[in-house]
């Protein structure tokens, strides 16, 4: 229910938001690949046809990490880009490619590697304890006989962020070279086309949030992560490369908002300490009162950070991926046209989101960095 | 549920490129980038105000215009006025002169004539001696030709004379 309200929160504050035509150029680029998200779905589900159709499996599926890059099923038999898996256990560093568990997702297929056998379950790897040769579940489903080494492998999600990046660093790396080319600074090609942008996080982020005196310190990490959550969140749209959600990931979200929190407490001054922990201008058992709700906020703030960004990609994901289900929930093609004109509206308003979202993140970050910074006045 | 556990190893990648992208992005792009629409907008912003600069000085310069224009009309008329004064001056003064310089050649004129007519009395009035003493001279050697003559005139004179 969280989700849904905070989705709808998210729908309104868009027709609040009268910025969009910013954005327009991108929303008729992705009008056409819409068309094409439910195809890609149908794909991934065709697998499910002997055995009931588990929407909520399929849909988790999606949203969630894994440790292959699955493309399309041909004649039951999923095409895969195999991606490597890093573990650090007990004996140390262990690599090997995700393609030696022959897509197997089920903990039956067993790599040895490194004096290690590990398996694979619900795309988490496992490494059994010595002597096991088998995994074993409890009646709850988990494996009783192993454990999860720290793992950090390149997973789809990683991956495409990598993606993501090779596209940042190409499109911005060109504008700042096209400046330096054009003697009078005239913004030529793909400068011309995120100049305003850069323009639009100075003048509508930064400069009214932190002050015209601070804000330039902030300017590169308010720009980076704008354009990394808004890159991220549109790969997340892309049928094909649908598979990895990384900004509806949490583990993201996380680290992001973690980095807001450590800048934020970092450049917190004198007056920014005194209104949390003894508040000027109220009597004293209300200062008292107060410090402890302050105390919270600081860490709530980075918190709603984390959760909104995670909660409005994930959900959009999910309804989308939910209204395709119920032509396979239903058993029947007649469903279709409602399903796909239903998920069709729902991605067009994604769509939006995915800048929204970026373009919250940033300003909450930045009114963050301003409360932080702000000077006395009285 | 596994949906909002995070994964350690995502944590680890997404923090490492997260920094790395911030740092490279920071170096060479967002500094050049922002530099550029930065020193634009300054230029822009000078240009602007030079532009107001000089539609001031321009306004300066047509009313400084205005003002010397005005001076010198005020000038001008300041010397006709000083021109006239001066012309009827020296008219009058002229005047004055031709007058005084006619007069004094009158009273010249009167004076020569007044000197002229007393050397010409004074010729005269010689010439009609010297012409008295002529005819005298001639009626006296007519009168006094003979002895009878001349004894009869002094006997004449000598009856006119009277001894007293």
């Amino acid at each position: 229910m969280y989700i849904c309200t905070e989705f709808l929160e998210t729908y309104i504050y868009n027709l609040q938001a009268m910025r969009i035509n910013i954005f327009r150029t991108f929303l008729l680029g992705f009008f056409l690949l819409i068309s094409l998200n439910g195809f890609a779905i149908i794909e991934d589900t065709k697998e499910t046809e002997d055995k009931p159709f588990d929407a909520k499996e399929m849909i988790m599926h999606h949203v969630k990490d894994a440790h292959e890059f699955h493309i399309i099923d041909i004649n039951n038999k999923p095409v895969s880009l195999p991606l490597p898996i890093i573990l650090w256990t007990d004996n140390g560093l262990t690599t090997f490619m995700s393609s030696e568990f022959h897509h197997d997702d089920t903990g039956h297929t067993i790599v040895e590697k490194n004096g290690g056998k590990f398996v694979k379950l619900h795309e988490k790897i496992y490494q059994l304890n010595d002597g096991a040769t088998a995994v074993a579940f409890d009646e709850e489903h988990h494996p009783k006989n192993a454990v999860k080494p720290l793992d950090f492998s390149i997973t789809r999600n990683v991956f495409m962020m990598w993606v993501s990046v090779i596209v940042l660093l190409l499109i911005f790396l060109t504008a700042a070279r096209s400046y330096k080319k054009s003697k009078d600074g005239v913004p030529t090609g793909i400068a011309g086309f995120v100049e305003p942008l850069i323009v639009f996080v100075r003048d509508d982020i930064a400069r009214p949030m932190i002050g015209e005196k601070k804000y330039k310190r902030y300017m590169p990490y308010l720009l980076t992560i704008f354009f990394f959550i808004w890159i991220n969140n549109i790969f997340g749209l892309i049928p094909i490369l649908n598979g990895a959600n990384l900004s509806g990931n949490i583990a993201f979200t996380m680290t992001l908002a973690l980095f807001t929190f450590i800048i934020t407490t970092l450049s917190g001054n004198k007056n920014y300490w005194k209104h949390i922990f003894w508040m000027p201008g109220v009597p004293v058992p209300m200062k008292i009162f107060l410090m402890p709700i302050e105390i919270i906020g600081i860490f709530t703030k980075p918190i709603s950070l984390m959760i909104r960004l995670f909660a409005n990609i994930t959900a959009g994901h999910i309804i989308i991926l939910a209204l395709m289900s119920l032509i396979f929930i239903f058993k029947t093609i007649a469903l279709a046209p409602v399903s796909v004109a239903f998920s069709l509206f729902i991605t067009v308003i994604e769509i939006v989101v995915t800048a929204i979202q970026a373009y919250i993140f940033t300003i909450l970050s930045a009114l963050y960095f301003g409360m932080a910074t702000e000077e006395e006045h009285h | 549920m596994d949906l909002v556990n995070p994964g350690f190893g995502l944590v680890f990648w997404t923090a490492i490129t997260f920094l790395c992208l911030l740092l490279v992005l920071r170096k060479f792009a967002w500094k050049p980038i922002l530099g550029a629409v930065s020193d634009r907008e300054d230029s822009i912003k000078n240009a602007l105000a030079e532009a107001d600069k000089a539609r001031e000085e321009m306004e300066n310069l047509k009313s400084d215009n205005e003002k010397i224009l005005k001076e010198a009309r005020a000038e001008r008329d300041a010397m006709i006025k000083e021109a006239r004064e001066i012309k009827d001056t020296m008219i009058s003064e002229a005047k004055e002169e031709a007058k005084a310089q006619a007069t004094k050649l009158i009273e010249q004129a009167k004076t020569t004539i007044q000197n002229e007519k007393l050397a010409a009395i004074t010729d005269l009035k010689n010439q009609v001696a010297d012409l008295s003493i002529n005819i005298a001279e001639k009626v006296m050697k007519d009168e006094l030709a003979s002895k009878d003559k001349q004894v009869a005139l002094v006997e004449k004179m000598l009856g006119d004379i009277e001894l007293n």
